[in-house]
């Protein structure tokens, strides 16, 4: 049995990711590494983690014999005994494995993630926007590592807490980035949350970079992906997964005018009319964040150097007066344009 | 100048007295015992000294902060002479009223008590205390069957009483003029009248920086915003609640407010006020009310369903629960109209001897109630500390929402206050909702009952109650009860029915406060 590739990106930025054959998992692969000590969450390769099981604490512990349900991922559910003639019955499908964060912020008692969106245009040269709303997704029940076992306290996807008893659609659990911003500002004030947001800002881009060569890059092709963030306890932000085909159904009125409005926008920005000049920061709720290279919020040459005053152009949870802002920029581009004709 | 002194030193004295009893008083008198070891202390001019020591050791402005807190809460004397009852209420129809809805409102609850045979009180079993506070900080996740209990009242039922109020001295004569007044409300107090609301709130002006205007995305920060920061700070290091009170007519920066409200209520958390809550849950684990399935299915009905304060279902449980058990409440009731319900031990109907107050802190909660404590949850996230508040934002504003009295910040006034308002500057929007049938008064009622709450974003709400403990009046929700319909006018002339009305107002959430309040105070032709 081969030992599980490990993959990990950017380590600070993210739990330690493993990929590891099914196989291995049915069988309760016994894994000593001191590292791989502590809870840990196993997803399969489905778009939408419709089914995700925490695995308690050490995967040793469910070595011998059958394996527990917990360990157990789908595929064939016969006999787990590994031979080679039955390797070929049993689908292997790749599974991913990431470290467990076991302090996560909580508001209310309740675990949350964020959703972001970001659009990429090109990855040669990386182009990137970000749009500014976004939403916290929050857990219908209370926290607790006591109750691993209890997928709905994990979980926060919407698709799962779909499934939950405790579940009123009327409720939604999301609340809108801005309301998510203001209530850090007053609980651990400004600065703080600027320090958040500016952690959250270096991984779009590092995740970005990280797969810049190996994506297919097309010039004709661009990309919506969903990012689901955790904070911890620190203020510190992880990464989750990047979701390339985002749910875009919408749970409540204010869900939908979002989904809506992103729609749109991204729309705008993929600019099939050709009216904008390829020059914009900015369009409707969407602000470039990476041009080849960071894009400064103040105009003129975004500053190299490292020092000054750089301030990245995204605005997270910021107020999004885009309808405004859109009026403005078709109207001034139509001005460009009779002008130069 | 003499009845003048005289009245002074009579509030002098009431204060004293209030203060002697607290634990300032205590503290004061430790502190002063204990710099008599200090070198600059001479005993040739000793009360001098000490004096000195405390202005420089900030004890000098606790007491003026704890004075100052008295002066806002407790109504000036009037007359030596005047009864009890006249503290509470001076008009004796008014009194009758309130009596009269309390009887209703208690008879309700009896009823409730005996057709579901629930006792109004009753001691936990030692398993399901245990039960309890293991579950004290998940309370939300508990589901009781609530079906059968329904709230004791909904602030409609309240409305149609105030409708029916009437001063049998006032006699207004039958023709109409003018001068008659077309809303629900048939009282004559007095109410301010948009010059005087200018006077009245005359920080509020155009000419004047405010949070909730200039402090937009368009504005740049230097020309008012970070003035106002540093200013905010700088009250804050001085800790004086007088100064905080008046900075915060103009809007508190969201970093800053949990500290300036704490700071004008002068609320400090000390060890005795932790103990004092613990003291309180204790008394909730070990009892179990009748009035907690009601805050219960307050709870799950109104701030669980809602998009934002759903987050806050568990904190607004301890806070509630506590509150009830909270016996120094009854205090606020000797300026409240309303009197707490009185509930006798079994068997001993009528002996003064065995009346206890029901619920101990003598407040019923009606449907809605806890929408007060969602909008505190975004500050305060220490059960204790969030109690407090709490605990002071209700003795100090809200009790007068859902009482019957004539103070110029009770309901009854703010209704007249808005009617007449809106008659006297949008007469024919009035006249036009009163012919479909659509009075004004029964879409904003609930508006000014709640206190906005759950019905503006959370952001405009916590502005709206910056300006209401800066004024220490709620008569600015009255002003922008009337605002909003000015606000939407032009729509509610267009519609014909009373439901078409109430969709043109149904969703408040994405209205800014401050520049409806401004315009419709300083901007509009009178």
């Amino acid at each position: 049995m081969s030992r599980p590739k490990m993959t990990s990106l950017y380590p600070e930025k993210t739990q330690r990711i493993y990929k590891l054959p099914e196989l291995i998992i049915q069988q309760g692969h016994q894994i000593q590494e001191p590292k791989l000590q502590g809870p840990w969450i196993v997803k399969g390769k489905r778009a939408r983690a419709e089914s995700i099981d925490p695995v308690q604490d050490h995967p040793h512990e469910h070595t011998h014999g059958r394996p527990s349900p917990q360990a157990r991922m789908g595929g064939s559910e016969g006999d787990t005994r590994s031979s080679d003639n039955q390797k070929d019955d049993i689908p292997v499908e790749n599974y991913v494995a990431q470290r467990y964060i076991e302090n996560p912020y909580l508001i209310g008692g309740r675990k949350f993630d964020l959703r972001v969106y970001v659009l990429v245009m090109s990855y040669i040269p990386l182009q990137a926007w970000l749009y500014r709303d976004g939403f916290a997704r929050f857990s219908n029940t209370r926290f607790t590592l006591n109750s691993i076992d209890d997928q709905y306290v994990h979980l926060t996807n919407v698709a799962v807490q779909k499934t939950s008893p405790d579940y009123h659609p009327k409720k939604g659990c999301k609340w809108m980035l801005q309301r998510f911003r203001q209530y850090l500002a007053s609980k651990h004030g400004p600065e703080a949350v600027e320090t958040l947001f500016r952690d959250i800002d270096n991984i779009f881009v590092k995740s970005l970079q990280s797969v810049q060569k190996v994506i297919i890059s097309d010039k004709h092709c661009f990309e919506l992906y969903g990012y689901d963030i955790l904070i911890d306890q620190d203020l510190k932000p992880w990464l989750l997964e990047v979701n390339a085909s985002p749910s875009l159904t919408a749970s409540s009125q204010e869900d939908y005018e979002l989904k809506t409005c992103l729609l749109e926008d991204t729309l705008h920005v993929v600019d099939m009319e050709a009216r904008l000049t390829g020059r914009e920061k900015r369009v409707g709720g969407f602000d470039l964040m990476w041009n080849d290279g960071p894009v400064s919020r103040e105009e003129g040459a975004p500053d190299l150097s490292g020092m000054g005053n750089f301030v990245t152009n995204t605005h997270l949870g910021c107020v999004n007066d885009r309808k405004k802002q859109l009026r403005e920029l078709f109207c001034s581009l139509q001005v460009q344009k009779k002008a130069s004709s | 100048m003499l009845q003048e002194e005289s009245d002074l030193s009579l509030i002098i004295a009431q204060i004293v007295q209030k203060l002697k009893g607290s634990n300032l008083y205590s503290q004061l008198e430790r502190q002063a015992w204990a710099s008599l070891q200090r070198p600059e202390i001479k005993l040739e001019s000793l009360k001098e000294d000490i004096k000195e020591f405390f202005k420089i050791s900030g004890w000098e402005k606790k007491l003026q902060n704890a004075v100052y807190s008295e002066l806002s809460v407790f109504p000036l004397p009037s007359h030596p002479a005047a009864p009890p009852e006249h503290l509470k209420e001076p008009l004796v129809y008014m009194r009758k009223a309130q009596g009269s809805w309390e009887k209703r409102i208690l008879k309700s609850l009896n009823s409730m008590c005996t057709e579901l045979s629930i006792p109004l009180a009753r001691k936990r079993p030692v398993g399901e205390q245990k039960e309890l506070l293991n579950k004290w900080n998940e309370m939300g996740t508990d589901e009781p069957d609530l079906s059968l209990f329904r709230p004791v009242y909904a602030p409609k039922d309240f409305l149609e009483v105030l409708i029916n109020l009437r001063n049998p001295n006032y006699e207004n004569g039958d023709s109409l003029s003018f001068r008659t007044h077309l809303g629900l409300i048939q009282v004559p107090l007095k109410v301010k009248d948009i010059p005087e609301l200018k006077e009245c709130f005359v920080e509020l002006g155009l000419n004047i920086g405010q949070l909730g205007i200039d402090d937009s995305t368009q504005v740049p920060p230097e020309l008012f915003e970070n003035e106002h920061v540093r200013i905010g700070q700088k009250v804050l290091s001085e800790q004086d609640s007088a100064a905080a009170q008046q900075y915060i007519r103009q809007g508190s920066p969201t970093a800053l407010r949990a500290e300036l409200w704490a700071l004008i209520l002068n609320i400090s958390s000390q060890p005795e006020d932790v103990l004092y809550y613990e003291q309180l849950k204790t008394n909730v684990i070990q009892h179990d009310l009748l009035v907690d399935s009601l805050i219960y299915k307050d709870v799950k009905l109104t701030a669980s369903n809602d998009d934002y304060y759903f987050v806050f279902e568990d904190y607004l449980y301890q806070v509630l629960l506590c509150f009830s058990r909270d016996t120094s409440v009854l205090s606020h009731f000797a300026f409240n109209s309303a009197s707490p319900p009185k509930s006798y031990i079994r068997g001993k109907l009528g002996l003064e001897e065995y009346a206890v107050f029901y619920p101990p802190n003598g407040v019923i909660p009606f449907h809605g109630f806890s929408m007060y404590v969602a909008p505190l949850c975004f500050l305060y996230h220490e059960p204790s500390k969030l109690y407090q508040i709490f605990r002071e934002m209700y003795v100090r504003f809200f009790f007068r929402l859902h009482s019957i009295s004539s103070h110029p910040s009770g309901i009854v006034s703010l209704c007249l206050l808005f009617e007449t308002l809106l008659q006297t500057y949008l007469p024919q929007l009035f006249y036009h909702l009163r012919e479909i049938g659509a009075q004004p008064l029964r879409i904003s009622f609930k508006w000014m009952v709640r206190a906005f709450s759950g019905y503006l974003a959370t952001d405009q709400l916590l502005l709206l109650w910056d300006r209401i403990l800066g004024y220490n009046s709620l008569e600015i929700l009255a002003v922008l009860a009337a605002a909003v319909f000015a606000f939407r006018a032009v729509n509610l002339m267009e519609v014909t029915s009373l439901a078409a009305a109430e969709a043109v107002l149904a969703d408040l959430s994405t209205l800014k406060v401050m520049p409806l309040l401004q315009i419709f105070l300083f901007a509009t032709v009178t």
